[in-house]
Formats: C-alpha cells, structure tokens, sequence
C-alpha cells in the first residue's frame, strides 16, 4: 500500500491561505491503514482548521480517492464540495489528481507520498517494493536488492558491507547478505553467481490501457 | 597495453597509490605528492568524487598526471553518471591517453556531503565493466556504432574482510567474467586473515593488490573505522596507541604489513590518504 505523511502543517496552511470554504477528502484504503486519511484523520484537520478561522463545508472519506469512477460518483455531485473555495486531500498524490483530472475542484494535497510500504506493524512501514516495473523477486530468495540495497546493485553487492550491514546506516540490512543468507538456507547460494541482469528498463509505461488490446 | 596492464601479466609485484583530487582547484600541492610517489609506483590511483564528497575530477588529474609522465589509474564510480556519461567519460579517457579504469560502485552519498542528491547507480559495476569491454568492441550500450574503439586495462574491487566472504568471492568472480583484469582492494591488516582469501580465490585468473594504509595517528583510526568496509584489528590499535611516535609507528606497520604481503601477493596498493610524502620512506622499509 501506499505510505503517506501528513505535510507540516504551516505548509497546508499556506497552500489553503487564498480559500475560507474547506470541503476535505479523506481516503479509506492507505491512508486509513497507515492513519494520514481516515475518518479520524479528517476529523481531526477538520478540527484544527476550524481552529484557524477556516470553514469546513464537509467532508467524506472516499473508497479510493485515486479511482476516477469513485471521485466523479461519490465527489463530484456533492453539494457541500461544489460550494467550497478548495478541496484538502487527505491521500496520496494518486487520489489528488484524480480529483483534479476529474473535477473543477482546487484539490490542494495534505500529505507526502513516501513509499509503496510493507506494514510490520501499526506505524511501521518498509519500502521493500520500489515498483521498478521488471521483478527478480524469483532468483534472489523474495528479497528485493532494487529497493533493499542502497546502491539498487542488482548483480551482488558492494564492498562496503560490514558484518551484514549496509555502509549507508548500520542498522540497515545489507541486501545482498539477506539474500545469501536465505538462499543459502535453501540450499542454493550459489545461484547468486548465475545472477546476471543486464541494466534497467527505466522507461516503463506511464499509462497502461488495457482495453486497446481487445 | 598500458605499462601498467604489461607489468601486471608479467607477473611481478605491482605498487600502486592513490591521491585525491583536491576540493577546488588548486592542484599544486597535488602534483607534489606525485612527483614524490610517482617514480615509485608501477600506477597511481586518481579517486572520483571519494567518500561521495565534491571534488575536481578524477579524468583532469588524471591527464596531468600523464603529461608528467606517470602512469594514472581512472577511478570511476557508478555512483554519480548514468550509462550516457559514464560510457562518454570512457571515451574521453581514451582520448587523453588513459587507459587503466578502476570501476567501482562508490561510497554511497547518503555517507558524503551531499546525502539529499540523487544517488545514479543506472549501471553497477559488473554491467559497467561489460559497457566498457563492449565499447572496446566498437559498439555501445545502445548497439551503436563507434568511430574507432577504445582499450582499457580494467580493474574493480573487492573487500578481502567483508563478511560473509563467499559473496565478495561470486563478486569477483562476476566482474572477472564481466572484463576486470585486476583487483585492488580495502585496506588489509591482518595479513594471515588475507592469505586464507588469497587461498581462497586461487583458482581465479586474475591479479590483486590488497590496499595498505597508512595509520598517521591514533585519532585517525576512528576515521578510518567510519570508511566502509573498513576494519582494524585490536592489535594494531593498541600498537598505535601505545606508542609515542604513532606516525612512526604507523609507518611501520604499514611496511611491515607489506613486506609480509610481499611473500605472497601480487602486488600492493598503498593508501596514504594525504601522507604521500612518506611513501617512500614506508617502501624503503619494506624487507624482500
């Protein structure tokens, strides 16, 4: 799912600084799971607005604020929506410009996007995923050394590794021990050296459509 | 063929230093040290932004070094260029004569001065060996044709005291299989611990040259610790400490340490960082 923060708030309170009506959008898939944009979330900036002179219209926390056909059935028609001077997103930078792209509305972003996360618990969050768009996943024992190592080194790793830690930060894990480590527990460490990737494909799709294929 | 590339098929012992290029531009005090170390040495280093700090780069001191007549060593980071540049600054080494590349992932920036930059690594270092080796070929990475071709002795890293060791060994042999003609190494101390590594890549046809450094002082063995990959043995720590000349102490023990590699290796890469001007007292300690 995808990890937001909540901005600092002087920075949102710059972005409304030109609006009085406030209508806020909430989010009940991530940002519910990691708690920027759920109900209480709302509730509480609805609160602190208020708090600051501002007029909260409403507000509704939408399935998926990032699915254009729940933004125009459940967001647009509002009335209390089409009222106010702006629309504070409490989501991730997915479901603000589904708002845009599909309303008139001035939707102005609450939150920072961090990272497609893997929940440890309630408030932690690993980025093991970076979406890079051509999976390894198979050769190197379920550890992603694209996200997980520092470098993305996706043939072995460096020589900066100390007593399995990564140079970077000595509570980090080093990726690649990970991946020995594991692979050797099955038996097959030695496929690291049959590991042979050729660089990356940065220029994965910015749109998929689907419906072209039939 | 580089001097550098003959001497090391020749199968004798190869010396190799390296300096940093300076931050900023003065490079006076830089072409000092090489004057001192540079009839020395078979090949001299030229780092590349190391430590992930600014500094002027690795391919102007490396032409300078040329035109004074010795033999430079391009260090060249993945850390920084992606595939565009660092083929083109394999180019543009060629052109200037400079043909030995050390290729090497480099010090990540989150370690350096700029740790909100964006770190490159597009290629790693084994993919950047096979771009290079592909270049000598007359092709690029994109199957382009090129006009006229390059040639490089190539070289990479390994960490002889990473852990788990079996892993640095894969590496090698990766980038043996991707074009590396030598390796040069972190910083070695414990020359029994390096000669079961050296055991160990055996069936490996290639040369390396474990790194020694210099220890100027017992303060700076907390800097050298903070390096990655870099670890010093309680032995050497107390010798330092316990002494009341610690960079003479530190001398030798860096000449000791290569009169014992000596036996052995196939060469040395000395690692002064900054303290060039006692290379050649440290070499004329050096038994064997």
């Amino acid at each position: 799912m995808i990890i937001t923060a909540q901005k600092p708030f002087p920075e949102i309170i710059e972005s409304l600084k030109n609006y009085k009506k406030i209508f806020i959008v909430g989010c009940a898939a991530c940002a519910t799971k990691c708690q920027t944009g759920g109900e209480e979330a709302v509730k509480k900036m609805a609160e602190q607005l208020v708090g600051l002179g501002k007029e909260v219209t409403g507000y509704l926390v939408l399935d998926t604020p990032c699915d254009a056909r729940i933004v125009k059935k459940d967001l647009s028609k509002s009335e209390k929506a089409k009222q106010s001077d702006a629309i504070l997103v409490l989501a991730c930078g997915g479901g603000v410009q589904a708002i845009s792209n599909v309303t008139d509305f001035r939707a102005i972003p609450a939150l920072n996007p961090q990272f497609l996360g893997t929940i440890e618990r309630i408030g932690i969050y690993n980025e093991f995923c970076s979406m890079c768009g051509d999976c390894m996943l198979a050769l190197t024992g379920g550890i992603c050394p694209v996200t997980r190592c520092a470098k993305s080194l996706v043939n072995g790793p460096c020589g900066g590794s100390v007593e399995g830690k990564c140079e970077v930060d000595p509570d980090r894990d080093c990726a690649w021990a990970l991946i020995f480590e594991k692979l050797k527990k099955q038996g097959r460490s030695g496929d690291i050296l049959k590991i042979d990737r050729s660089p990356k494909k940065f220029s994965k799709p910015k749109r998929i459509d689907n419906t072209k294929k039939l | 063929m580089t001097m550098l590339g003959d001497k090391l098929r020749s199968g004798k012992f190869v010396v190799t230093a390296e300096l940093f290029p300076p931050k900023g531009v003065e490079v006076a005090d830089l072409l000092r040290r090489a004057d001192i170390i540079g009839p020395l040495m078979d090949a001299i280093n030229i780092t590349d932004n190391q430590r992930a700090s600014m500094r002027l780069g690795s391919l102007a001191i490396s032409r300078l070094l040329k035109e004074k007549g010795y033999e430079p060593i391009l260090q060249m980071t993945c850390r920084d260029r992606n595939r565009l540049a660092l083929q083109s600054d394999l180019l543009s080494a060629y052109v200037l004569g400079i043909e030995n590349v050390l290729i090497l992932s480099g010090d990540h920036n989150q370690i350096g001065e700029y740790k909100d930059a964006k770190a490159v690594y597009d290629l790693d270092p084994v993919q950047l060996l096979k771009a290079a080796r592909g270049l000598e070929t007359g092709v690029d990475m994109a199957g382009k044709k090129l006009k006229g071709s390059p040639k490089f002795c190539l070289g990479a890293v390994v960490n002889p005291t990473a852990s788990p060791i079996e892993l640095q060994i894969i590496m090698m042999e990766k980038k043996i299989n991707a074009g590396a003609e030598f390796f040069q190494t972190q910083p070695v101390f414990d020359v029994k611990a390096y000669s079961e590594f050296s055991d160990k890549i055996d069936g490996l046809n290639t040369r390396v040259l474990p790194g020694v450094i210099l220890i100027k002082s017992v303060e700076f063995i907390k800097f050298l610790m903070s390096m990655p990959g870099v670890n010093i043995p309680e032995n050497i720590v107390k010798r330092m400490e316990g002494s009341a000349d610690p960079l003479k102490e530190g001398i030798k023990i860096c000449a000791e340490t290569i009169t014992e590699l000596k036996k052995f290796s196939d060469g040395v890469h000395i690692m002064a960082i900054g303290m060039e001007e006692y290379i050649p007292e440290i070499l004329s300690k050096v038994n064997g």
